[in-house]
């Protein structure tokens, strides 16, 4: 049973060692992570943009894509405009005539969508050949981390236009293009910790009692390597989204027919210069929302599942 | 040190092959490379003449070394838009990138390395907060969707600058340069601001932290003990040790900054290479494109071997190790 909080308990020294063994880590981990009010709020937003992009097509106000819905007639009006039905466009139409607001919920599926999936796609591999490198040693280590340094010297940004230029616009090729961008992140940080742990004693049990590999690495060293891979798995969502959105832009990554918030960003670049600024800025305002709450949330874990900094 | 370079020489020319294999297979596997080499509108005899050249009627490694005997000599097809051979086209907008690069790293320092040196010296303040607060922002901010707002704020509601193109050039040295006229000045300022961005926020963090680190250092409290003025302490004593890491992540980052001129010089419509590729590949215009990722490869090998270097000669336990393994 814990004390109730009262100011003194507040300010008391740590708790004595029976009162922490109630605690399971996971609990730990949460009152931990739930301490600062910033990391908090982030943690919410993130849940609400989460909420919207999966529901989007049961909560928008209409669906933009549907063109019995969308009437060119209602095309750059100003946010809080009416259209000719009635309905109020809270943030304004686009060039389409498109609820902007509902453009925007399903600009975010799609954003969130191929951020999340590349991310999942780049640790899986990533963190494999990171294990794989430190575990084996010798020349697989250094021929793998010396790829991985080559990599890492060009610019995310630049590999991945390089790979877009040669392979073309597509869901499937922009995921391919972040996949190859991240996964280096994923093998060193995997590497960097898995060569700890490798020279603890659970594996050198394990390897005693003749386990084979793919059973130590995957179920001995992994496990033990997931805090810092966690971490870099936040950070790099929020990169890979804004990579997205950049590459989106620019014209070379996703196509028209999957409009992601970059690709609603460069639409209202051509209304813009007539003072309709709405078209660009909101989407923009979304992706700056994103991108923030993921990137408070990532920093939050990084304190919280540090083992130096625990308390 | 020799052995050193050596080592570092050959990796580059590794990176170089292995980049000049992917390209030439990217663009054999992808498509046809006819197709890619000629433009739709050319006739027969343009296509057999192409055809014979890159020898597409011999085996694939006939077809590699051809490719890349052609590339040696500066031969990468000519431009389907300009009619131009594509390497002369990228390497005329070489300087324009370079210039918007130097401008942005420039502005990185001159406004970063201030605010960083001051949220250090008083970091409890209220504007040392703001400033901290700004460069978190600075790293998530998209930056092309910030050049967008810099465009709606000073070039269409305020009309303070214009928002494409480079402005009047001047040539310097037999380049031609925006930022000895005032005209190509203010168009110079939004790129510039836009593309160091991410950099000012990083060069306020590094600053911040090294002065936090030297003000306690044990030389400080003796200029202060000595009587010397404040300024002189943090412009001589503090100013030329926090520089050393703030210098060395510049020189890393240049490379960055060219590769993200991308994004900026398709808003701010800046012709440079960067835009160059871009209206290249949403005009399919292939030959420009394989050119263009030649040489971007080629530059940053060549920063990065620059770096390389430099890092062993003030870090001698990088070249060491290097040549233990």
């Amino acid at each position: 049973m814990t004390p109730p909080v009262s100011e003194q308990t507040m300010e008391a020294p740590r708790p004595s060692v029976a009162e922490i063994k109630v605690e399971t880590p996971f609990q730990r981990f949460r009152s931990d992570f739930f301490d600062s009010g910033v990391a908090t709020a982030a943690f919410v937003v993130l849940g609400g943009i989460f909420f919207i992009a999966i529901f989007a097509p049961w909560i928008s106000p209409q669906n933009p894509y549907d063109l019995a819905q969308v009437s060119v007639m209602d095309s750059k009006l100003p946010p809080g405009e009416k259209s000719m039905t009635g309905m109020v466009f809270y943030l304004g139409t686009d060039g389409a005539g498109r609820d902007l607001l509902s453009a925007m919920f399903y600009g975010l599926r799609i954003s969130l969508g191929v951020g999340v999936m590349s991310g999942v796609i780049a640790m899986c591999i990533g963190a494999t050949i990171g294990l794989v490198a430190a575990y084996f040693g010798g020349r697989t280590d250094t021929l793998i981390m010396r790829i991985v340094d080559i990599q890492l010297s060009f610019p995310a940004i630049l590999v991945a236009l390089i790979l877009l230029a040669l392979l073309g616009k597509g869901v499937d090729k922009i995921i391919v293009a972040l996949v190859v961008v991240q996964w280096a992140y994923y093998a060193r940080t995997v590497r960097g910790s898995a060569l700890v742990e490798r020279n603890k004693e659970y594996i050198e049990a394990a390897t005693c009692l003749a386990l084979d590999h793919k059973r130590i690495l995957f179920r001995h060293l992994l496990p033990n390597c997931l805090p810092p891979l966690i971490v870099v798995g936040t950070i790099q969502t929020a990169h890979a989204i804004s990579l997205e959105a950049t590459l989106s832009f620019l014209g070379v990554g996703l196509p028209v027919s999957e409009p992601s918030l970059g690709l609603l960003i460069a639409n209202g670049f051509d209304y813009m210069l007539s003072h309709k600024y709405w078209i660009s800025f909101f989407p923009g305002i979304a992706l700056l929302i994103t991108i923030v709450s993921i990137n408070l949330v990532g920093d939050q874990l990084r304190d919280v599942l540090n083992p130096r900094l625990q308390r | 040190m020799t052995v050193f370079i050596i080592r570092r020489i050959m990796q580059s020319a590794i990176v170089v092959l292995v980049m000049s294999f992917l390209v030439f297979g990217g663009v054999n596997l992808v498509g046809d490379p006819v197709e890619m080499m000629v433009s739709d509108e050319a006739d027969q005899e343009e296509r057999e003449r192409v055809i014979r050249s890159m020898g597409l009627d011999k085996p694939w490694y006939v077809q590699y070394g051809l490719f890349v005997t052609n590339a040696l000599q500066g031969d990468l097809g000519k431009s389907f838009v300009y009619g131009e051979p594509a390497l002369q086209l990228i390497v005329q907008k070489i300087p324009a990138t370079f210039e918007l690069a130097l401008a942005a790293l420039l502005m990185a320092v001159v406004i970063g390395i201030p605010l960083g040196v001051f949220s250090g010296l008083k970091p409890e303040t209220r504007t040392s907060k703001v400033i901290m607060a700004g460069s978190i922002l600075g790293f998530s901010l998209p930056t092309f969707w910030v050049g967008l707002m810099f465009i709606m704020v000073f070039a269409v509601m305020l009309g303070w600058l214009p928002s494409t193109g480079r402005g009047e050039t001047v040539p310097l040295m037999g380049l031609s340069v925006s930022f000895l006229t005032l005209d190509g000045l203010s168009h110079l300022l939004m790129p510039a601001v836009n593309l160091a961005l991410f950099k000012i926020s990083l060069v306020i963090r590094l600053a911040r932290a090294g002065t936090r680190e030297v003000v306690h250092q044990d030389y400080i409290k003796f200029a202060r003990a000595k009587g010397l003025s404040t300024r002189r302490i943090i412009f001589v004593h503090l100013m030329k040790n926090i520089l050393i890491p703030v210098v060395t992540v510049l020189g890393l980052e240049f490379g960055g900054l060219i590769a993200f001129s991308v994004v900026t010089e398709t808003v701010f419509a800046w012709p440079g290479m960067g835009k160059l590729i871009i209206d290249s590949i949403n005009g399919l215009d292939r030959p420009v494109i394989v050119a263009y990722l030649m040489i971007i490869v080629l530059i940053f090998v060549i920063i990065n071997l620059v770096v390389d270097v430099l890092y062993s000669i003030l870090d001698p336990r990088v070249r060491l190790q290097d040549v233990k393994s």
